[in-house]
């Protein structure tokens, strides 16, 4: 059988049974989520409903103004979840806008490459191929960037005395932080390479898998796959190096002080 | 000569002093009064306002790296960045005589960290900061963890420092210790620091 396969709503009602199976474990366990998962599987539901509605309305317009004001909600969307996954925040404005700006530049910068080298899609800004990749590239940006800016707001303030004592002899901020900014950074890195190693073996994308179902022959799904493993890792890479040395720096001063005085109490 | 004006931070009013080559002085107080904010103050650790300046240098125009070269601050709890103590030396060869002259043993260098007592760490300290030759040592209460053989020790290697001109800024609770050590002593009272 080739082609696509269309989904009535009857399909979808006996794939949640799964979810109900979830729920009768948590009860079975004791685990008490079966609040959680329940509100989860219900946003997950409307959300994925929303949008697609959205970008159907997004497609048939073909408008740069509303795929840009999709992008742009798309943005702060991730912005702020790059901020909830902080264990300790920079104060004020910082908060949000370091890893923010450092993931939108990256995944914009990695987006519009594709967009105008190998998808030579037209218009360039064309929803279809614009909104599926910077969302792509943005996922896995903001989890890069959350997982480094943690990773070295927490050394900062763990590692408070052997940073200091580098610094009280003479180290620059660069040389005092440098371990731990180069932790941040493997840590941001990994779970992209760690996917790239594993896909095709261990795991089918999700991007493959839903291309492959709607009838794309799967040569030519896995080559897209590879354009858009290729896209994650620049986004991923630019974002995190950005984003941690750009905290590396706010972490610090131009007296070469470290400055944990600048993020929020642990929460 | 170390010459501070109007040196302020946090909650300590402006404190002038000028210091010779090889003087000491001592600051007391009360726990939490502002010492250790004095002296990190001086080593330009912490944000602070006013001026300082070393022979006529004033910090401001030099990096804050060169100026902790020169005026270096030696915490209590000092902290440790490598595996090893030899990590955080440079030539080992020169500090072995005064390794034993505060009584540990020349082989600590491959020692792990974890394996230190906290006195074994506090004078390995002292020895990592004064193997940089600094022209001033901000010292808080750098004995606090020693028996008083060792902290005799300590004192008689600074005083022979001080011989060569190293200037000394104590932080100690023991009043005896103050006398041994300092030429002056100051007390901070109310954020204030005055002269005793």
């Amino acid at each position: 059988m080739t082609g696509y396969v269309a989904l009535s709503p009857y399909d979808l009602i006996v794939a949640s049974l799964l979810i109900l199976i979830n729920g009768a474990l948590s009860l079975g366990f004791k685990l008490q989520l079966e609040k959680p998962l329940a509100l989860a599987t219900l946003r997950m539901v409307l959300q994925l409903a929303a949008i697609g509605f959205v970008l159907k309305a997004l497609f048939a317009t073909v408008s740069p103004w509303l795929t840009g004001a999709a992008a742009l909600a798309m943005i702060l969307f991730a912005g702020r979840e790059i901020v909830a996954r902080q264990e300790r925040r920079f104060l004020g404005w910082w908060s949000y806008g370091l890893g923010t700006a450092c993931m939108a530049t990256a995944a914009f910068a990695v987006t519009i490459f594709a967009l105008t080298t190998q998808l030579q899609a037209d218009p360039w800004y064309h929803p279809r191929f614009a909104l599926p990749i910077l969302g792509m590239v943005l996922g896995n940006t903001m989890t890069s960037i959350s997982l480094g800016l943690d990773r070295l707001t927490s050394a900062a303030v763990r590692e408070k005395p052997s940073i200091e004592a580098q610094l009280a002899l003479g180290a620059t901020r660069q040389e005092a932080m440098r371990p731990f900014t180069r932790a941040a950074l493997r840590s941001a890195l990994m779970p992209t390479i760690n996917a790239m190693a594993a896909t095709g073996l261990v795991s089918l994308p999700g991007m493959m898998t839903g291309q492959i179902l709607s009838g794309v022959d799967p040569v030519e799904a896995t080559k897209y796959q590879i354009l858009i493993m290729f896209l994650i890792a620049g986004g991923t890479g630019l974002g995190a190096v950005a984003a941690v040395m750009g905290a590396m720096m706010r972490l610090t001063d131009e007296r070469h002080r470290l400055r944990v005085d600048r993020l929020s109490a642990s929460r | 000569m170390l010459k501070l004006m109007k040196l302020k931070a946090r909650s300590l009013k402006p404190f002038d002093v000028e210091l010779a080559a090889g003087e000491s002085i001592a600051i007391q107080g009360r726990s939490g009064s502002g010492k250790s904010i004095l002296l990190r103050a001086i080593a330009d650790l912490d944000v602070n306002e006013g001026t300082a300046a070393l022979d006529g240098i004033d910090r401001s125009s030099i990096s804050a790296p060169a100026w902790r070269r020169q005026v270096t601050y030696l915490a209590t709890d000092a902290g440790w960045w490598g595996t090893t103590v030899g990590e955080h030396f440079g030539d080992w060869s020169e500090i072995a005589g005064e390794l034993r002259s505060l009584g540990l043993d020349e082989s600590c260098r491959s020692w792990p960290i974890g394996r230190l007592s906290t006195g074994e760490k506090q004078r390995l300290a002292l020895l990592r900061a004064l193997s940089l030759q600094p022209k001033v040592l901000l010292l808080d209460e750098p004995t606090s963890a020693l028996d008083s053989e060792a902290a005799a020790a300590v004192e008689a290697l600074i005083a022979g420092r001080r011989k060569a001109g190293l200037i000394t800024i104590w932080v100690s609770h023991s009043a005896e210790q103050t006398r041994r050590v300092a030429d002056r002593v100051f007390m901070i009272k109310d954020g204030e620091v005055l002269a005793a």
